[in-house]
């Protein structure tokens, strides 16, 4: 039933639709971020997609672990249709290794739900979506610096807001220094040292 | 003259009755820690979901009233006790703080559950490690959340220090320390049943 949804689209676009899967009934696209938002006007208004409700929008970070050149980070977004009760994925390839320019365009004119999943992604990703209404952080306090969910945000890294109490910077009394969860540290920069293919 | 209240003799405590007039001696700031440790004003500074084992607490069943504990006040200057239940982020620190140096002299911090007294595993970029990091803490309850009984030892923990005048941060212990495998270094809050046949230990 759901395969139709994705031959429409590779039908519509052609060359836009960079690769296509389905499975379990899971139907995603990965289309070229030039036609992210023509795409995402085609499936909601064509009749026979018909993609009315908005589900969900986020990022993903693939720091190093693309081939050279490729675009490191990937926007996901999930539509579903109501009249036809069907659903796809949606996803993006955008921005350069070093993460400084990622820009794609905004899906706030197609569907109003967007709004806020896009201000959380440009929050914790640094993802910039062109033409938001209003991109700025939602979760995150403005003074913090960085996009914490990125892969190269130091995983211990916190930035106070007040200063702390003076000797608090190690545990204090009655707390030892064995308590906590210091097993839960892992970095990026570990896992890339064992040397992992 | 009053009822010795000991069948035994010998003792000093009298009961008065109505009609007598009656006398006790102490010391004036034993006095006064004793009329504060039993009218502790609380100000529940409630974030996350500590806050349902708090309402339990607070509750009928569990009755703080029976330690003079059990008017909350929704403003900072009329509190004596700020119940900090649930987890801080970095974000409302500055809050937190502020509502901490709003409230007057005497004034004591109870740290409800793992997050507030640790940060608990919010191990992150957005969690306060512990309020202790912005304010000072007079008593850590562990527990995620802490059983009612276990916040009740914290607040007769906080009434005790109020007495012998202790600002020395005090913990909650658990009931058993993971630390010792065969439970034998078991603390006591409730008293634990007695067993009879006496396994091995």
């Amino acid at each position: 039933m759901s395969k139709k949804v994705l031959d429409l689209l590779k039908e519509k676009f052609g060359a836009a639709i960079v690769e296509t899967h389905a499975q379990f009934g899971d139907d995603t696209a990965v289309i070229a971020p030039e036609s992210w938002r023509a795409a995402a006007l085609f499936l909601r208004d064509d009749n026979r997609l018909a993609m009315n409700m908005f589900t969900d929008l986020c990022g993903v970070d693939f720091h190093r672990q693309r081939a050279e050149g490729q675009p490191r980070f990937e926007v996901v977004c999930h539509l579903r249709s109501l009249q036809h009760a069907h659903r796809i994925r949606i996803k993006s390839r955008v921005g350069d290794e070093e993460g400084e320019v990622v820009e794609i365009d905004s899906l706030v004119p197609v569907w109003r739900g967007a709004d806020w999943f896009e201000r959380e992604t440009f929050d914790l990703m640094g993802i910039t979506f062109k033409g938001h209404p209003d991109l700025r952080r939602i979760l995150m306090y403005p003074e913090f610096k960085g996009h914490p969910l990125r892969k190269d945000y130091p995983a211990n890294k916190t930035q106070p807001l007040i200063p702390y109490r003076e000797g608090t910077q190690d545990k204090l009394f009655p707390f030892r220094e064995d308590e906590g969860m210091s097993f839960g540290r892992q970095t990026f920069d570990h896992r890339n040292d064992r040397g992992e293919s | 003259m009053g009822n010795v209240s000991s069948g035994r003799g010998g003792s000093s405590v009298h009961v008065i009755e109505s009609g007598d007039v009656g006398f006790a001696t102490t010391r004036v700031d034993a006095l006064l820690n004793w009329a504060k440790k039993y009218s502790l004003f609380q100000y529940p500074y409630v974030t996350a979901c500590c806050a349902m084992e708090f309402m339990a607490m607070a509750s009928p069943r569990f009755d703080m009233a029976r330690f003079g504990a059990e008017a909350p006040r929704f403003s900072p200057r009329q509190a004596d006790l700020l119940w900090v239940v649930g987890t801080i982020s970095q974000r409302q620190a500055p809050a937190l703080k502020r509502i901490y140096e709003q409230m007057a002299d005497p004034k004591w911090v109870l740290a409800f559950g793992t997050c507030a007294s640790c940060g608990g595993f919010y191990d992150n970029y957005t969690t306060l490690a512990g309020i202790d990091k912005v304010i000072p803490c007079d008593v850590y309850v562990p527990g995620c959340p802490p059983r009612p009984e276990a916040v009740i030892d914290g607040l007769l923990l906080l009434q005790d220090k109020i007495a012998r005048g202790d600002r020395t941060p005090g913990i909650v212990k658990p009931r058993t320390d993971p630390l010792v495998p065969d439970g034998s270094a078991l603390i006591q809050i409730g008293k634990k049943p007695e067993l009879d046949g006496g396994g091995e230990a």
